[in-house]
């Protein structure tokens, strides 16, 4: 290894299709931003590509660039600890290799569809070849069930793997956590005329994925994290990492009552919705007392800041984001108000940046760092400025930008629904409102400060550690320290 | 079993426990919960919440309920969409046919439906009780020619924002129509608040 250089030929099988899957995410995250500043223009330009990129183009292609990339950087980084945290090399190499490519083509296909095909006659061949036509699930029924496959094949070599080799409390959790992600996405592959039963089932995937089993599977990866960028003790995380389970499952996976409110679902959901939702956040105060207490207890002592400071982003992010942002219109008596406003929106955005953006990033970080032949990446590193700024445009540009949503979703929530009834002219009432009107204008602002943060930041991976030709340092702690720990 | 100098209520071994046994009973208590609501939400049950289809033939009101201090729905007398009354099945493939072209044509990345999707345009559960359609007569012809040229029949109300032409076949108007009528039925818990419907006629009388 030479330290310093790109070492992509001395990195295992796994770890050098994780730099694949780390690679197409980035390229898809990108394209989230790109078509997220396309979706926002529109809001303040309605003629910017009126009937070549329509709104609902540019949306769907936004959203579904997110799902597909978090995705994308959650398996490249179980695929990066998986032989380490095994103790054995990965079971299937060639069927690994393999899935990659044809995941790749069909996430290529559908979006070239998308934007070329957009949309199709009103039968089952539009859904089965162009488009389901669900937020978040768009991708047809035949992409769909080449998901499934490809997960399965993942599947297979994760959880063979650890068969193969040892097992640990953080890979025992990973591989049911993955059992359950996988099993979810079936409950979104069938079409049914009556609405209120579609979005209950579309619900269980859409909320039990990102408020329950990716939140687990992200307290996987930041388990693993801290024990390799802190040095935090194995028993430590991993007792955290069931305490969070319990906790996170324990609230979520009730708490999707709270997406059964106002769809034509019996009106117990609204006690057990309200209730089991409003303690959705306890998991993610445990997470940040966790990430805080560890990196606390080594002194913020770490042989990866870039890796270190993105994982505290991603204790508060998910804190705020997902937590508090949540929490604050989770409750029955105030979403009858925000629900399906703009208040949504910006829990969505500081939401999913704030619990998965920042988890991929991290890992991303510390796979370079292994690239670069297990270099020390410090904060006073050559060009440290660089993944310093990007982290701060990013956080900057995403809590600007969640703000400005917020203020718009409080004015929809008031013009719109409690004073204008909710009709489609108070709507545009609501929508006209210069409070409003600004808002969509600071959104933009911030987005824009966001992308160039990403831009700053996809440099920074390129170039991160280059120039550094000093080696890891161990993180053992002293032995007196280690035993009161 | 503990770990050498861990509280018990400390220890890995609890927690594993713990997750198991909380997770197993969560996903328990959400399975028999489903249960019960597949039966409540199956269109036309007796709970009345998600209407038969067939409600597309009668005159559907929206009025405050008192017990439950929100408004629902009130299904009224016989009043066919576009004057044909249909049977069960017949009106079950005309809004499956809506439902389909509105997931088709990707109506969701846009609109929201029962409050879900994206707000660049308005809710659609009450679009066939807007006021914005004026009154009942013109409610149809006027819906069938905005949706078959949105763009040329856009009120943007000084947003600038129009519907694209999606291009819809005449039957697949007429569908999503069906569809809309039907959704306006579904009863919501009083979801969107405060909504007032177009005025109608009787909603306990004759249609007339």
């Amino acid at each position: 290894m030479t330290l310093g250089g790109i070492n992509y030929h001395e990195l295992s099988f796994a770890q050098r299709l994780s730099v694949k899957y780390f690679t197409v995410a980035m390229v898809l995250f990108l394209a989230q931003m790109l078509f997220g500043l396309l979706a926002g223009a529109q809001f303040l330009w309605p003629d910017f590509l009126f009937g070549v990129l329509d709104f609902n183009v540019n949306r769907m292609v936004h959203i579904n660039a997110m799902v597909v990339w978090m995705l994308y950087g959650f398996i490249g980084s179980i695929f990066w600890l998986v032989e380490d945290e095994s103790g054995v090399p990965l079971v299937g190499p060639r069927i690994a290799e393999a899935t990659f490519w044809v995941l790749t083509l069909a996430v290529t296909v559908v979006v070239v569809v998308y934007l070329v095909v957009q949309s199709g006659p009103g039968n089952q061949w539009t859904l089965w070849l162009i488009n389901e036509g669900r937020e978040y699930i768009e991708a047809p029924r035949w992409a769909d069930i080449g998901i499934v496959l490809c997960m399965v094949a993942i599947f297979y070599n994760v959880a063979g793997t650890f068969v193969a080799g040892r097992w640990s409390g953080i890979s025992g959790v990973l591989v049911l956590d993955l059992i359950a992600l996988a099993g979810l996405y079936l409950a979104g592959m069938f079409y049914t005329t009556n609405l209120p039963m579609d979005q209950y089932w579309w619900w269980w995937v859409i909320h039990l994925w990102v408020e329950a089993t990716w939140e687990v599977l992200v307290g996987c990866i930041m388990a693993w994290g801290l024990i390799k960028t802190l040095g935090a003790r194995r028993r430590i995380v991993t007792t955290w990492l069931y305490i969070e389970v319990a906790l996170m499952f324990g609230s979520g996976i009730l708490g999707l009552g709270h997406h059964y409110f106002w769809i034509g679902t019996p009106e117990y959901w609204l006690g057990i919705g309200g209730f089991f939702s409003a303690l959705e956040p306890i998991p993610l105060v445990a997470m940040v007392v966790h990430a805080v207490y560890d990196a606390g207890r080594h002194s913020f002592r770490s042989n990866n800041h870039p890796a270190l400071a993105w994982l505290i982003a991603h204790a508060f992010g998910n804190f705020l984001g997902a937590g508090v942002w949540g929490f604050m219109q989770t409750l029955p008596q105030i979403n009858m108000y925000t629900h399906g406003t703009q208040w949504s929106s910006s829990h969505g955005h500081l939401a999913f940046f704030g619990a998965y953006t920042t988890i991929v990033v991290a890992f991303i970080y510390l796979a370079i760092q292994r690239l670069r032949g297990d270099v020390w990446m410090s904060a006073g590193m050559d060009g440290a400025w660089r993944w310093k700024w990007a982290l701060a445009l990013l956080h900057i540009g995403m809590v600007g930008m969640s703000i400005a949503l917020l203020i718009a979703g409080y004015e929809q929530s008031f013009v719109e629904r409690a004073v204008g009834g909710s009709t489609w002219q108070a709507y545009f009432a609501g929508q006209t409102q210069p409070w409003f009107v600004q808002a969509m204008w600071w959104r933009m602002a911030f987005g824009v400060l966001m992308t160039a943060g990403l831009v700053l930041l996809l440099v920074d991976f390129l170039r991160a550690g280059a120039q550094e030709t000093r080696p890891i340092k161990s993180l053992a702690l002293p032995q007196a320290a280690a035993a009161g720990g | 079993m503990a770990e050498p100098g861990t509280e018990w209520w400390a220890s890995e071994s609890f927690w594993r426990k713990c997750a198991i046994f909380v997770t197993a009973f969560m996903a328990l208590v959400l399975v028999l919960l489903t249960f019960h609501t597949l039966t409540v939400i199956a269109a036309g049950s007796e709970a009345g919440r998600v209407p038969a289809y067939s409600v597309i033939n009668h005159r559907i009101g929206y009025e405050f309920d008192d017990e439950r201090n929100h408004m629902v729905p009130v299904i009224g007398p016989v009043a066919p969409l576009f004057g044909e009354a249909l049977d069960e099945e017949a009106a079950r493939a005309l809004v499956d046919h809506g439902k389909l072209t509105v997931q088709a044509r990707n109506c969701m990345n846009c609109h929201t439906l029962l409050g879900n999707g994206a707000y660049y345009a308005p809710d659609l559960t009450k679009a066939w009780l807007d006021p914005g359609w004026g009154n009942e007569q013109a409610r149809e012809l006027l819906m069938t020619m905005f949706l078959k040229d949105p763009p040329a029949n856009a009120r943007t109300f000084g947003t600038g924002r129009r519907m694209p032409n999606p291009h819809l076949t005449d039957d697949e108007v007429r569908a999503v129509i069906a569809y809309l009528k039907w959704m306006s039925a579904i009863d919501t818990n009083g979801f969107p608040s405060g909504f007032t419907p177009l005025p109608q006629g009787d909603l306990r009388g004759d249609a007339s």
